[in-house]
């Protein structure tokens, strides 16, 4: 937890390739009743990057994370403009079943929400429900690799059987994050993924981020400027439900264009 | 950690749905459908519930009477000849009938209207309760005597049937009540408008009447001795109820004994109502020896059977008040006591009341433990809600009925007409409610507050 | 009566005015000076004066009755108890003339002197119906001896009342006056006095479980000593006859009350649990401010409303559409019958339980799932309904124990007979219609079948007793798992 980190991390990021656009919102605009949530926002989420999203608490970012995979819609009073595309598809077209989009582009929350299941059938939830295992071996082999890929496995392999909601919180939340994995989306959205988790649990989730950047695209939203100097590539800061600057994670913490970005990172809004 | 990746599916469109989508998204629809039809089916069963009663017993507010001169005969009602009222009382209830269908025969005969029916088929077309009612006439004014009065009486409940649909013509050649003479007679005595159907009060003001009378069958009596329990209930679970709920959400220290009242009291809610007539009957009749079927006993009964509501819903009213107000009346040097009894309970009396009016709804409506403490009986009088009885038990109460357990004796009956009467009984027993109801919804709505 | 009570609210009143006057003199006009406020002194001395009268005064209305009861059928000769057929009813028509002799004393047609005199040879009926008291039997000496005991003695206690309660009342005023003192701490004192009373109010629902529990449990032993218990919960016949020699077998009446049960929580718990699903998850704000109050109206409607609409709609419905064409038979009160409107009458019952239940299960939960690409349905099924199951279960276990418990729509819906058997279109009864059977009417409360009553309402307070502890403990549980 050094400051010298954001400079190593940069040092990854020159390393992986960027293989292009996975996701793009323009002129997006979203509605609490007559709460103007969000404004006119426009960003490309790239493959194989974590992009993280930064500003101040109530400027939009989970509001705007949501958008991405149509979650506002169980929310009624909640209504999106603009076009947001998942690989040059509408992902609010008409033909589209937000089901099949959020096996897609899957989410990880603020607050660990295992299921009051056992550990195996928290991670076998999506699998199952989406019938990506033509048998049970299958399955079990879906299951071992995602909590490996959450880095739980070794502590649970012992007790897949026992309730999700026994393990600590970090356990809990990288559980979360191994039930998310375990549907193979092609965009990982998480919300706060750290924000009730202790430092070293913390560091757990950020390495397997950078781990997981390797098969997905991660967007994440963090209150923590050095988490997402960490472990983005890419930094999105929001401000009144404003996109304010949208840039390389270096360039925004290094050289920002606009003044309240800077302001925001050195600590004088927010 | 492995690179190989957990699934091989291969890509697809987000606009073209897979299978297996369609087929969760069919069964979504499905699960919707069930969840709505479930919903429909509860509305569509209250709708049944309603029209069936209301079918069945919009009709006991109508009544079928017959009107004609009467000539009232003093050689037959007052034989002594001085008006007497006592005296005159001597000539029972049966010995106004002939007068009733002498005159009657005399009429139809006079008008011309044309029968084939022997004089006691035409009498019986008249209700048995029309010799009753001139009778009381003519007692209370007896120089009606040897006068003609032009009286509208009721006629015989099988007549009454037939003109709201309930007997035919053919149910009447099965039929030794009545016979398909006397409906043709009405018929065109109802052509005629000397018989009519029309709306009348009498339903809701008369008592009881014996089985073979459903037309002059009331609830006067059953509504008076409904009101009278409600009023025991108010005057004891309205003030035990607060009192204990003040105690058990205010003052009682955690310990075993309070344990002890939560658990009794959250089970008493759920304790069948027939256990509590069990109780009234062993406790207040058996042990006690209190009149069985008084007021009193069955406002003791409903009391203690609606004792958990009231506090349940007290508590709660009183959860809701903010603890910063409490601790305002303290901070002013206000004892415990006076900051409840000052500021806590009126702000909560609105949810106190309105808990206090559904247990009363639900006290009202209750019939199985009225039924053990011996309320079925047949009661025509109106009851005094203390017994006169001054030297001996004076708190005990005459015997009375009350509105639903009133239906439940009607039900009981063999003729069909009582049906009528006990749908009716509901009607009446459901406005009541539903007006109980809306008084607790405005009073909620009035005094409703958002902290 | 109501003059005593209003006599004693007067010395109340007067007591209060009193105390208060006593208080501020004594502080000489200041009322700085007083420990408490004058209102305090006054209702010190009101409730001194009242609290202890009312009390002598409610134990003595609820204890002369029974001690004079006692007495006088303590004093009816032994030879001539044994002539009577029935002793329960000669209580009956002792306090039945007692009372007449009094109407008639009241209404003018009888003297004191007279009435003390009424010997049986006279036609005592005859004079009585003058009055308009109707007796219905013919008055012997005994019982005429008797209600003179009785009338003598209520008489006697009456006046001891009258002179203890007010002694009491004066006393308490003369005490508390005197006591009445500028240092007294009088708000001590009443508040005091008030939290006993509420502490005593809230003890009553112990006090009505006790009763419960005590009355019960004596008439079921005294119906032990007649029927053995072995017969009573193991027999398979339930023939009561009045002329002995009656089977009083629970089995069958156990039956047809679990019968129907199952029946209306087969109707019950499905509708009521999908239509909670819907309104908690699909429904929109106006479909469920029409819907859901539509709903908990049936659960507002008494349930003798239902009974009637067992007996004329359901039931000759049921009869003439299903059990007819069917051959199932040809009654219209039936297991199904009451089956299906019990299940009506418990579908709010179950919905705004579960209703409350799902909706205290987390957003967070929802959204973990949703977030995954689960439909609505697939989330209900598998996160929502197994989160909310053990507060759903006891749900259906209080539906169970209002099931069970369900009196009038069994008596009016269900039939009398009771039988060992599985047509659903068949007539059969429950432990509830044979308690309301066997205690209706003229009953004489010695015989077993009349007792036996008890030993049913035993078994039903038992069974009910049990589903609902267990089914609050299960919600309990449930809720703290949330909170
Ligand atoms: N469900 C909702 N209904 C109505 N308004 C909402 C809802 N969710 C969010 N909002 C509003 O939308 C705006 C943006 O909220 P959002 O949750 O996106 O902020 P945020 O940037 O995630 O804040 P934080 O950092 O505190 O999580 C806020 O003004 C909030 O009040
Ligand atoms: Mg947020």
């Amino acid at each position: 937890m050094e400051d010298g980190n954001v400079n190593d991390m940069s040092g990854i990021d020159q390393g992986v390739a960027v293989t292009g656009t996975k996701m793009k919102a323009r002129g997006v605009d979203v509605f609490y009743g007559d709460n103007h949530a969000i404004k006119e926002v426009d960003v490309d989420i790239a493959d194989k990057t974590v992009t993280a999203f930064i500003g101040p608490s109530g400027c939009g970012k989970s509001t705007f994370l949501r958008v991405l995979n149509r979650m506002n819609d169980t929310i009624d009073i909640c209504r999106v403009e603009g076009d947001v595309t998942l690989e040059g598809e509408d992902i609010y077209d008409p033909k589209v079943d937000p089901v099949q989009l959020r096996a897609k582009v899957g989410m990880v929350f603020q607050k660990p929400n295992p299921f009051p299941k056992s550990i195996f059938d928290n991670v076998a939830y999506g699998p199952r429900i989406h019938g990506l295992s033509r048998n049970k071996s299958d399955l079990e082999e879906i299951v071992e690799k995602s909590l490996r890929r959450a880095a739980l496995w070794d502590e649970v392999k012992d007790r897949l059987n026992a309730p999700g909601t026994g393990l600590s919180g970090g356990q809990q939340q990288r559980l979360c994050i191994a039930r998310a994995v375990a549907t193979s989306p092609e965009v990982l959205l998480m919300d706060e993924p750290c924000s009730a988790l202790d430092p070293i649990a913390t560091a757990q989730v950020e390495e397997l981020i950078d781990e997981l950047r390797s098969r997905f695209s991660v967007v994440i939203v963090t209150h923590s400027m050095q988490q997402a100097a960490r472990v983005s590539q890419k930094t999105a800061f929001f401000h009144l439900g404003n996109l304010v600057e949208f840039d390389d994670t270096d360039t925004i913490f290094t050289n920002p264009s606009d003044p309240r970005t800077e302001s925001y990172i050195t600590g004088r809004i927010g | 950690m492995t690179d190989m990746p957990i699934s091989t599916a291969p890509k697809r469109s987000l606009y073209a749905q897979d299978a297996r989508t369609k087929k969760r998204n069919r069964a979504e629809a499905r699960f919707r459908t069930y969840g709505m039809a479930a919903v429909l089916t509860g509305i569509l069963a209250l709708i049944v519930l309603l029209t069936s009663i209301l079918g069945n017993g919009l009709s006991s507010f109508r009544q079928t009477y017959i009107s004609y001169p009467i000539e009232l005969a003093a050689e037959r009602l007052d034989p002594e000849g001085n008006r007497n009222p006592e005296e005159m009382a001597s000539v029972t209830t049966f010995g106004y009938v002939p007068v009733l269908a002498m005159s009657l025969q005399a009429f139809l005969e006079g008008e011309g209207i044309e029968h084939s029916m022997g004089g006691r088929e035409l009498a019986a077309m008249l209700s048995e309760e029309a010799p009753a009612q001139i009778r009381n006439m003519v007692l209370a004014n007896p120089d009606l005597i040897g006068t003609t009065i032009d009286a509208q009486i009721l006629v015989g409940g099988r007549i009454d049937g037939f003109f709201k649909g309930r007997v035919t013509m053919e149910s009447a050649e099965r039929d030794r009540n009545v016979s398909v003479a006397q409906l043709e007679l009405a018929q065109v005595l109802a052509d005629l408008g000397i018989v009519e159907t029309r709306f009348n009060w009498d339903f809701i003001t008369w008592p009881d009447a014996s089985g073979s009378r459903p037309e002059a069958a009331g609830l006067g009596v059953a509504i008076i001795g409904s009101f009278y329990m409600m009023l025991v209930v108010l005057a004891l679970a309205l003030p035990i109820g607060v009192a204990a709920s003040i105690y058990l959400e205010e003052f009682a220290p955690k310990n075993r004994l309070t344990d002890l009242i939560e658990v009794n009291i959250s089970n008493l809610a759920a304790v069948p109502s027939i256990v509590f007539g069990i109780l009234g009957l062993a406790v207040f009749i058996n042990f006690m020896n209190f009149n069985q079927s008084s007021p009193l006993v069955g406002g003791l009964v409903l009391t203690l059977m609606t004792l958990p509501t009231i506090i349940i819903a007290t508590r709660a009213s009183l959860r809701a008040v903010p603890p910063s107000i409490r601790q305002a009346a303290l901070g002013l040097g206000a004892s415990k006591m006076q900051s409840i009894f000052h500021h806590v309970l009126p702000l909560a009396m609105p949810g106190i009341l309105t808990g206090t009016i559904i247990g009363l709804a639900q006290a009202l409506g209750e019939t199985a433990p009225l039924l053990l403490i011996g309320m079925v009986a047949f009661v025509r009088e109106y009851p005094d809600f203390l017994s006169t009885h001054s030297n001996t038990f004076p708190l005990m109460g005459d015997g009375a009925t009350a509105l639903p357990v009133q239906v439940y004796s009607w039900t009981q009956r063999s003729d069909p007409a009582f049906v009528e009467r006990a749908s009716g009984a509901i009607i009446v027993l459901l406005v009541f409610l539903l007006m109980m109801n809306l008084i607790a919804i405005l009073l909620r709505r009035r005094f409703e507050r958002r902290w | 009566m109501l003059w005593i009570l209003l006599a004693l609210i007067f010395l109340g009143l007067l007591g209060y005015v009193l105390g208060r006057q006593r208080a501020v003199a004594s502080a000489s006009g200041d009322v700085r000076e007083l420990h408490s406020l004058p209102n305090y002194y006054g209702l010190n001395v009101t409730l001194l004066t009242l609290v202890p009268a009312l009390l002598v005064l409610g134990l003595w209305l609820i204890v002369q009755p029974i001690i004079v009861e006692r007495t006088v059928a303590g004093q009816i000769p032994a030879s001539f108890m044994e002539q009577v057929e029935n002793p329960t009813l000669l209580m009956t028509e002792v306090r039945r003339l007692a009372g007449g002799i009094e109407t008639a004393i009241e209404r003018g047609f009888l003297n004191v002197e007279d009435a003390a005199n009424l010997a049986s040879d006279t036609d005592i009926r005859a004079q009585l119906a003058e009055a308009g008291v109707a007796l219905g039997a013919d008055v012997s000496t005994e019982v005429l001896a008797a209600a003179q005991d009785f009338r003598a003695m209520n008489a006697t206690g009456a006046t001891w009342m009258l002179i203890v309660v007010f002694a009491l009342a004066f006393a308490g005023l003369a005490y508390s006056y005197v006591r009445t003192h500028k240092d007294l701490r009088a708000r001590n004192r009443v508040e005091y006095a008030i939290l006993s009373i509420l502490m005593i109010a809230s003890t009553l629902a112990i006090l009505t479980t006790v009763g419960i529990v005590l009355s019960m449990l004596w008439d079921t032993r005294n119906f032990f000593q007649l029927y053995p218990w072995q017969d009573f919960f193991f027999g398979l016949e339930w023939r009561p006859s009045f002329e002995g020699g009656s089977e009083l077998g629970l089995i069958p009446l156990l039956w047809g009350t679990l019968y129907i049960s199952l029946i209306a929580l087969l109707v019950a718990v499905p509708i009521g649990l999908f239509a909670a699903i819907y309104m908690a998850e699909y429904a929109t704000k106006r479909v469920r401010s029409v819907a859901k109050p539509l709903i908990e109206v049936l659960a507002g409607i008494p349930t003798i409303v239902y009974g009637l609409f067992a007996l004329i709609t359901v039931g000759p419905m049921l009869r003439d559409y299903f059990a007819q064409p069917l051959g199932l038979g040809d009654s219209s009160s039936s297991v199904m019958t009451a089956g299906i409107v019990m299940g009506i009458m418990l579908i709010p019952f179950v919905s705004s339980l579960s209703d409350d239940i799902i909706n205290s299960v987390p957003q967070t939960l929802r959204d973990g799932s949703y977030g995954l690409g689960a439909t609505q349905s697939e989330t209900v099924k598998q996160v929502i309904l197994p989160a909310a199951l053990p507060g759903i279960v006891g749900a259906v276990l209080l539906a169970a124990s209002r099931a069970i418990g369900e009196t009038m729509i069994v008596v009016l819906g269900a039939g009398a007979a009771a039988r060992l058997d599985l047509n659903p279109f068949e007539a059969m009864t429950t432990v509830t219609v044979k308690i309301v059977g066997q205690l209706t009417g003229d009953t004489d409360f010695s015989s077993p079948e009349a007792l036996v009553a008890f030993a049913l309402g035993l078994t039903l307070f038992v069974i009910t007793l049990g589903l609902n502890i267990f089914a609050l403990y299960i919600v309990r549980k449930y809720r703290e798992q949330y909170d």
